[in-house]
């Protein structure tokens, strides 16, 4: 639409790497601001060149500390970072108090890590929406890694799996017992599993449960994993950049790795860096990183659609007099929901149909 | 093309600048804050202004409240304010100062562009009433 701005002088300066236009951006992308989507649109060919990295675990397992260590480390190895944290947002009143930043003691002072707060402002699975367009101008933005810091929601907060390529998960010591660890939920998305603050009495039995949980996960996919080196010798259509012939004995499966770490001494940071990198690895030659990259958009396109459809309904129901009209025919016993739905959608279904036959 | 609802926020950031380590107050404008429905970030204690104008560049924030009892405001807000013109931020920053500062340094404070102090005793009505009214649209 014409009556957007189209936003153009700021991702002009964005792409020139002013620190004020990236900020911008993220902002305009977390109102929803007019013309945010034409926003990201222009950024997207900028991106793909970021390593996505997702932190996660319950409150207070140490992820903002471990995070900053993790900052610092890369910067030491000069590639630039992106973080993004995400904190829960108050269901009555809308407000948060982002408080993750207190602990990027490590990074105070260097531009070249972008540490940006975000409230999760009502999003369930503890991530916003606007979390993955982030990523996106961050990408844009030029930065190496990107690290993104879920809320400490807990069990059921694996939305992060699809915005990120490594998602390591933060298990304190003593957090619970055994049948936490059989239970579904955030536990299954770990590529690496961090057991933070190992220094706490209870860590060498959390490392060994979460060790007994990998390998029974293991024993579940080994249908599933055939011929020992047949995956990794098929040669990869566009593997162009990374050398193949240096690996050629890569696993072609990946067994969730367990990092002990004590983040606020930085012990174990470089192991975990490392066993993170080797994940991105095995990743890109597998080829699962495009295979990641594909299901990821798939997901977004759907998304954006779905959201696009429910405004066209709302639209729609507007139009018919509002919810509260329709509501007041349900309850009024005259017609029923699964009517009244079927009444809205026909007339659509109906254009989708007409659509369908011009086109054949 | 889409109607997806706008979803405006006031952010903030509460900021404690320079060695004093009284931090009561910063605590309890952050929490009134949260409570009026704004997106507070807080710095923590004993920030230097450069470490203040990067969390606010970086945050994008409307508002910068920034809480001083040590009484070293008139050197420490200036670099602030600096260091926000230094990357474009300032002018659609809103700048407040908390804490205890003299009627004179007050008005000096308010030519450099910081748009209101508010002393010990202020009602938070009355802070979080001119943060409605006066933060800068993004």
């Amino acid at each position: 639409m014409s009556a957007e701005p189209d936003h153009a002088e700021l991702v002009d300066e964005l792409l020139a790497g002013k620190h004020r236009a990236l900020a911008r951006t993220i902002t305009k992308i977390e109102n929803r601001a007019p013309g945010y989507r034409n926003l990201v649109s222009q950024l997207h060919q900028h991106t793909g060149n970021a390593e996505v990295i997702g932190i996660t675990g319950s409150p207070g397992a140490g992820k903002s500390t471990l995070v900053d260590k993790m900052a610092n480390y890369y910067r030491e190895r000069g590639e630039t970072v992106g973080v993004i944290a995400v904190d829960p947002s108050s269901p009555f009143t809308g407000g948060a108090v982002l408080g993750d930043r207190i602990r990027m003691a490590s990074n105070v002072g260097d531009m070249e890590v972008f540490f940006r707060s975000m409230s999760a402002r009502g999003t369930l699975g503890g991530l916003s929406t606007a979390t993955t367009d982030a990523v996106k101008a961050l990408d844009a933005f030029g930065k190496d890694k990107i690290i993104i810091e879920t809320v400490g929601a807990g069990q059921n907060e694996i939305d992060i799996v699809k915005s990120a390529d490594t998602v390591a998960v933060l298990v304190p010591p003593g957090s619970g017992d055994d049948v936490q660890m059989l239970k579904a939920g955030i536990l299954e998305i770990g590529d690496v599993f961090v057991v933070n603050k190992a220094d706490l009495k209870g860590a060498d039995r959390t490392v060994q449960e979460l060790r007994e949980m990998v390998h029974m996960q293991e024993d579940n996919t080994a249908n599933l994993a055939t011929g020992h080196h047949g995956a990794g010798a098929i040669p990869d259509d566009e593997n162009d950049d990374s050398d193949a012939d240096a690996e050629v004995d890569e696993p072609e499966s990946w067994e969730p790795a367990i990092v002990e770490t004590i983040a606020k001494d930085g012990e174990g940071v470089e192991e975990l860096i490392e066993t993170l990198t080797a994940h991105h690895d095995y990743l890109e030659t597998s080829g699962l990183l495009e295979d990641k990259e594909r299901m990821r958009y798939a997901e977004e396109i759907r998304n954006l659609l779905r959201d696009d459809v429910g405004n066209l309904l709302e639209a729609e129901i507007e139009r018919r007099g509002g919810m509260d009209e329709l509501v007041a025919g349900v309850v009024a016993r005259e017609t029923d929901p699964y009517t009244v739905a079927d009444d809205i959608i026909d007339p659509i279904e109906d254009c989708m149909d007409q659509l369908g036959d011009r086109d054949e | 093309m889409s109607a997806d609802s706008e979803q405006q926020s006031i952010r903030c950031l509460v900021a404690k600048v320079g060695l004093d380590g009284h931090d009561r107050g910063a605590h309890v404008i952050a929490r009134a804050f949260r409570d009026a429905g704004f997106e507070v970030i807080y710095s923590g204690l004993h920030n230097a202004p450069d470490e203040i104008v990067q969390a606010a560049v970086q945050e994008d924030v409307n508002v910068l409240g920034i809480s001083i009892l040590s009484g070293a405001h008139n050197t420490l807000v200036p670099k602030i304010i600096d260091g926000l013109k230094e990357y474009d931020a300032f002018e659609d920053t809103l700048v407040l100062v908390g804490g205890v500062v003299p009627d004179d340094d007050k008005a000096e404070l308010k030519e450099m562009g910081v748009a209101e102090v508010f002393g010990p005793g202020t009602p938070m009505e009355e802070t979080i009433e001119f943060v409605r009214e006066n933060a800068p649209e993004r």
